[in-house]
């Protein structure tokens, strides 16, 4: 469902994202992990029209939407989350998520913002009560209401961005079911970005691996928590050969290989 | 709410009857004032709660009385045809001016400095072409002779008194209208963060114009009906940066997150204005801008809200929702009234 080839981004002489390709599969949980730096939050900026690309294609179900304007490219069905939420604190929860509604689905009618409003707000587990204030939410709940906005648009690809952050273990845990949840009930594909490795990999069905802009790994979540290169960029080349065995040996146990 | 309905209801039936049981011209006079400045300050409002604060205002009313005017003294065309071109000029105006300022993000102080531009550039063309315009001497449009319907122009106060009433109203009902519209939240939440906005699908650009035309298209209205109505314009009355700041004072007086905000904000400069002409006569000259200009620094930092806003919180404020803490969060969480709330005003939000 979408085709990227040779997207690159450069902001002055440095490359962000490097000549970087790969495809999205209809239905998939595509987790996209790497360092600080390594382009994933650039990819979405891109992937979503907030920043135009250098070079490259994006292809999104079957059409070419590189360097659209963002809200075109929402309407179209793309939905995302920022890193760091991004509520409109002078509306109320559900007036963010009507909102995200009305507009991310092409301003249809107000009547059935409100009920899409609704329904992403049960999804993510945020009260439906018309007038309860952002200014009300803790970390976790940013995080929801952020989710349920991009879910409001109706997307049929979410990227998720870095949707764990700040998160204790067990909203950690709640987070990346709810995501997989998502993809299950609701039939949305998804491209998760995250630093935490092994929540992501219980969830995903395959995972891309950068660094500096480039992609040094891909493949299915067991392979790719072995790979010598991932181990390498994430722990650092003098890394005690047992502590990396042990990190993939976790990895492995998490995802129940 | 019906008890508000019916409110509004015997209000309205109040002010139509009132200039056939109070009939002194002076005080229908003030009036007639009051109803088209506020007419003005609900249209800027219309822009500046969403804190896209213009000081272009001036140059879009100018361009409605001068339009509309020059149309009328030169071709012939009557007001009626006149004015929806003077609207239209605004309006254009208004795309040529605010397109660039949105397409690259130019906003909050920056965009402020455009429109002051845009005023100051109205004011020296009605200016440089005096041999059309009267130059800073003012302008008046050609008598019809007595009241004539086809040239917008009446005798009698009563006449401007409706009329002034009609257009205020429908001012009223238009910011009504966007206040209770998605576009209302989309400005919100533009006026926020326009990447995020950008991000649920909203097209800011598009959503911003929108707000401006309308605005840009009422104030021109504005100014064609003051020209009408005074039968003489002058590049200082209704043109030029003293004229939008005096909208901006008005409005931000008033209140600009209620829609009568604006009306109270008339009010007040009006009579104070009055009072000084009358118990200073013209040794006052002028002093009214002095107030306006101290009241406005006190108002920003001691009553954002404006008057009406003020009052309207005072009136109503112990309206919270608790939120259902269970399924969110920690923290307790008290809604505030959120229409007339912002902790700035919009010149200082940014």
């Amino acid at each position: 469902m979408l085709a990227v080839e040779g997207l690159t981004k450069r902001f002055g002489g440095f490359r962000a994202v490097n000549n970087l390709s790969f495809r999205v599969e209809q239905g998939e949980i595509l987790g996209l992990i790497g360092p600080n730096g390594s382009g994933k939050s650039t990819i979405f900026n891109m992937l979503s029209g907030t920043l135009p690309p250098t070079s490259g294609s994006i292809l999104f179900d079957g059409r070419e939407i590189a360097g659209l304007a963002p809200h075109r490219i929402i309407v179209s069905g793309i939905g995302r989350t920022f890193q760091i939420p991004r509520p409109f604190h002078r509306l109320s929860i559900f007036e963010n998520v009507a909102l995200a509604a009305f507009y991310g689905q092409g301003r249809h009618s107000r009547a059935k913002a409100e009920e899409a409003a609704e329904r992403a707000l049960a999804m993510v587990g945020l009260p439906t009560d018309r007038h309860a204030s952002v200014e009300g939410l803790g970390a976790a709940g940013l995080k929801k209401l952020e989710l349920a906005k991009a879910l409001a648009t109706g997307p049929k690809l979410l990227l998720a961005d870095e949707s764990l952050g700040g998160l204790d273990e067990t909203e950690m845990d709640q987070a990346a079911d709810m995501l997989r949840r998502i993809r299950d009930e609701l039939g949305i594909t998804i491209i998760w970005v995250e630093h935490i490795m092994g929540v992501l990999m219980r969830v995903v069905d395959r995972v891309m691996v950068l660094d500096h802009g480039e992609k040094i790994a891909e493949g299915l979540p067991a392979d790719v928590a072995g790979d010598a290169k991932v181990i390498e960029v994430y722990l650092g080349t003098d890394a005690d050969a047992s502590l990396a065995a042990a990190v993939a040996e976790q990895a492995r146990r998490r995802i129940g290989a | 709410m019906t008890s508000k309905l019916a409110g509004w209801i015997i209000a309205l039936i109040a002010l139509v009857a009132l200039p056939f049981v109070h009939r002194d011209p002076y005080h229908l006079h003030l009036l007639v004032l009051i109803l088209i400045w506020s007419f003005a300050y609900t249209s800027w409002s219309i822009m500046g709660r969403f804190g896209l604060v213009s000081l272009g205002h001036g140059g879009f009313m100018g361009i409605g009385a001068y339009v509309t005017a020059l149309l009328w003294n030169h071709l012939g065309v009557s007001p009626w045809i006149g004015i929806p071109l003077s609207m239209v000029t605004a309006g254009v105006l208004a795309l040529i001016v605010a397109y660039p300022c949105f397409r690259f993000r130019i906003t909050g102080h920056y965009f402020v400095l455009v429109t002051l531009a845009l005023s100051g550039i109205v004011l020296q063309v009605i200016t440089a072409i005096r041999d059309y315009t009267g130059g800073s001497l003012g302008y008046t449009p050609r008598r019809a002779g007595g009241s004539s319907i086809a040239a917008l122009q009446f005798d009698d106060k009563t006449t401007w008194y409706m009329i002034a009433l009609a257009v205020w109203l429908a001012g009223l009902v238009i910011w009504r209208w966007i206040d209770r519209g998605m576009i209302s939240q989309a400005m919100e939440a533009i006026s926020e963060d326009e990447d995020a906005a950008a991000a649920v699908g909203v097209n800011v650009t598009a959503e911003k114009l929108k707000i401006t035309l309308i605005s840009a298209m009422m104030t021109a209205l504005a100014g064609a009906l003051y020209c009408q109505y005074q039968m003489f314009i002058s590049p200082d009355t209704v043109s030029g940066i003293a004229v939008s700041l005096q909208m901006v004072f008005a409005a931000i007086v008033g209140g600009v997150y209620v829609a009568l905000g604006p009306t109270v904000g008339a009010i007040i400069t009006i009579v104070l204005a009055e009072s000084l002409r009358i118990g200073f006569g013209t040794s006052a000259v002028g002093w009214d801008n002095l107030v306006y200009g101290v009241l406005l620094v006190l108002f920003i930092i001691f009553l954002p809200k404006g008057i009406l806003g003020s009052v309207i919180d005072r009136i109503t404020l112990p309206r919270k929702t608790p939120i259902d803490k269970t399924s969110v969060d920690k923290t307790p969480a008290d809604k505030p009234p959120r229409n007339h709330e912002q902790e700035t005003v919009p010149s200082a939000r940014r």
